[in-house]
């Protein structure tokens, strides 16, 4: 299970990681757009449609290798009083309940939605370079896809914690800056820590 | 059970259901699914179980998230904000601002404040903004005596302004959730936004000079002799480049030479520039600021997916007009809405988090607005004021817990919190002064944009 866990966290993350770049495409390509236009007076035709696809499928093929991260925000103020036994059972049944509906739908959606663009060759009407959409919209698709394996995997790792009481360690990744530092500080870091008790017992400097 | 009762049933589960802690966006998005496969089941065009509008209204919202024009500069903002992040222009930033206040009263906290006012305004980060504070100034605030809950108060409450002063990516994300012109949200929260951080200001250098042993002067030994020149030239270094910088971006949207996209990608090519000039820019470093941004950009766009489905179907089961007639039942009158709507933003603000409550709960109150006669930028600016309590007030105070995690080991949370009390008054007196007088917010966009 856990092999399992660790093969499909590795393709999510691979796929999150290699479509981050779009960021990078995205900003030079936008600046180029302000270079021409100011510049040399001859603004591009297609800048626009290349700023929102990237945009779009920067977030969309990220949202799984987000989720295997636990980078969604969940309203976690009961949920990490929890033992870690109990969030997972909870996790379990609303994986099932909550997780796979919606994630099924945008699969079926949107295989529907673009092979009714691909049927046509779809082109964006956002500008006059008719640059071509259906792979675009597609994404809808392989984001579906990327979710419904990194579900499985989440799945695993609910059942490991009901069998061994503790969550599976992540894997070390890229972090945000104030967790590098507060880990550094040698203190829990604020995840689902101990902050709602810290409130209560202000003086003990908990580590 | 009529449908808008069906609606109703359904917001209440789901807020019950935020309470388990499931990550929310997908709670919304496959409620929005359930609870619409009902609303637009019709038995005559059922051939198979997929023959159900819900799933045509699913990928057409979710297409309109990854196409919308406005939520395109959230990443473009969250690369900037990540990049200067790490620059390593924080210390720099607070050393010469110390040395240029230096005459002031309370100079070390003075220094403090703008430099997190300035590092929030242009990452937009809240967290990161108070822990490198809280690591650089907090320690040399301390070690030159000055009052513990006073020297915190000024960093959290300081890192916070991020949020309010443009270029702030939670206004481009109420802007999305709004329809109001980002351009003119940037435009309204810039008064706004430089009124508190100048009664912060005033607060700050007005305190100290009134109890000296607040904040002590530092001797001349202790702070080194520097000729003007000297100062001048860490002036140019460090202050100017990221005020330009910041500058830029902002006159780009607000003259129109630019959408907001466009000046942020000026904003990040400038950050990463600055980064090269401070020779902090590593491969590891755009390694990590390109995976973070991405997986901040998805959360908060996931969360505009499911909550798009999730809203539409709720309004279709006639929810929004229920909620509409309860409301407008009530017989309140202009004040007493705002004040109540603000108020239930502000408790929302203890359980959840920024972006929850403007993609999800702020569309609430929005078409209610037209009744009372409020202005939703103005509403916007007023949201964008009071979120900065939710970072500030317990139990969720995530600055005081960021500060508190890097501060020495003596220094306790509730000192902490003594501290921001001021500075939770100050935002109350500037949503007071606004209210009273709104054209602080209005006057701006009506006067550029007519």
């Amino acid at each position: 299970m856990e092999r399992f866990i660790e093969i499909v966290d590795g393709i999510t993350a691979w796929f999150g990681k290699a479509f981050s770049w779009c960021i990078l495409i995205m900003t030079f390509g936008v600046g180029y757009e302000v270079f021409v236009r100011y510049v040399l007076n001859d603004p591009t035709a297609w800048s626009f449609d290349i700023s929102y696809m990237m945009y779009g499928t920067l977030f969309m093929m990220a949202g799984a290798y987000t989720l295997s991260r636990d980078g969604h925000v969940r309203g976690d103020f009961l949920y990490r009083l929890w033992k870690p036994r109990t969030q997972a059972k909870v996790e379990l049944v609303l994986y099932f309940l909550f997780f796979y509906p919606g994630v099924i739908a945008l699969i079926l959606a949107g295989w529907k939605y673009s092979s009714r663009s691909w049927r046509y060759s779809e082109v964006s009407v956002m500008s006059p370079a008719n640059v071509p959409i259906f792979q675009f919209k597609t994404i809808i698709v392989a984001a579906g896809v990327l979710l419904f394996i990194q579900g499985l995997a989440q799945i695993c790792r609910c059942l490991i914690c009901i069998r061994d009481g503790a969550w599976p360690k992540a894997k070390e990744d890229v972090e945000e800056m104030e967790e590098v530092l507060l880990r550094q500080h040698e203190r829990e870091i604020l995840n689902h820590g101990s902050e709602a008790v810290d409130v209560i017992v202000p003086e003990g400097d908990r580590k | 059970m009529t449908d808008p009762q069906i609606a109703v049933m359904m917001l209440g589960i789901f807020i019950m259901t935020i309470f388990l802690g499931f990550p929310i966006s997908f709670t919304l998005m496959a409620m929005g699914v359930g609870f619409g496969y009902y609303a637009y089941y019709d038995a005559e065009r059922m051939r198979t179980i997929f023959d159900n509008q819900i799933f045509d209204l699913f990928v057409n919202q979710t297409y309109s998230v990854m196409a919308n024009d406005v939520l395109t500069a959230i990443p473009l903002f969250l690369f900037m904000g990540y990049i200067v992040e790490r620059a390593n222009i924080v210390d720099r930033l607070f050393n010469t601002l110390y040395l240029t206040a230096r005459n002031l009263p309370g100079a070390m906290a003075v220094a403090a404040l703008a430099t997190c006012a300035m590092f929030a305004t242009a990452t937009g980060i809240i967290g990161a903004v108070v822990t490198l504070m809280g690591m650089l100034a907090f320690p040399a605030m301390l070690k030159a005596k000055y009052d513990t809950s006073f020297a915190s108060g000024v960093i959290c409450a300081g890192g916070c302004l991020g949020i309010l002063i443009p270029p702030s990516i939670m206004l481009i994300v109420y802007a999305a959730a709004s329809n109001v012109s980002i351009v003119k949200l940037y435009a309204g929260a810039l008064i706004p936004g430089f009124l508190l951080a100048g009664l912060y200001m005033a607060y700050v250098v007005g305190r100290a000079a009134l109890n000296p042993s607040l904040a002590p002067k530092a001797t001349d030994e202790e702070v080194g002799s520097y000729s003007a020149l000297q100062v001048a030239w860490m002036l140019l270094t460090s202050f100017f480049p990221l005020a330009i910088l910041i500058l830029s971006v902002l006159g780009a949207i607000l003259f129109g030479l630019a959408t907001p996209s466009e000046a942020a990608s000026i904003g990040a090519l400038g950050g990463l520039f600055l980064a090269a000039a401070y020779r902090s820019l590593t491969w590891e470093r755009l390694r990590q600021s390109v995976y973070l941004t991405v997986r901040t950009s998805a959360m908060v766009c996931w969360l505009f997916v499911g909550s798009w489905t999730f809203s539409s179907v709720f309004s279709y089961l006639g929810g929004e007009h229920l909620v509409s007639e309860f409301v407008l039942g009530l017989q309140l009158s202009p004040i007493l809405f705002l004040i109540l709507a603000q108020l239930i933003i502000f408790l929302l603000g203890w359980p959840l988090e920024w972006s929850e409550i403007i993609i999800i709960f702020v569309p609430i109150f929005l078409p209610l607005l037209p009744h009372f006669g409020v202005d939703p930028l103005f509403f916007g600016i007023l949201v964008a004021l009071n979120l900065q309590t939710s970072f500030l007030t317990p139990p969720m105070a995530m600055a005081a817990y960021y500060l508190k995690g890097v501060a020495p080991p003596q220094v306790t949370l509730v000192q902490i919190f003594k501290g921001v009390m001021p500075f939770l008054s100050m935002i109350v007196l500037s949503m007071v002064l606004l209210y009273l007088f709104p054209v602080l917010a209005l006057g701006l966009p009506e006067l550029v944009y007519g």
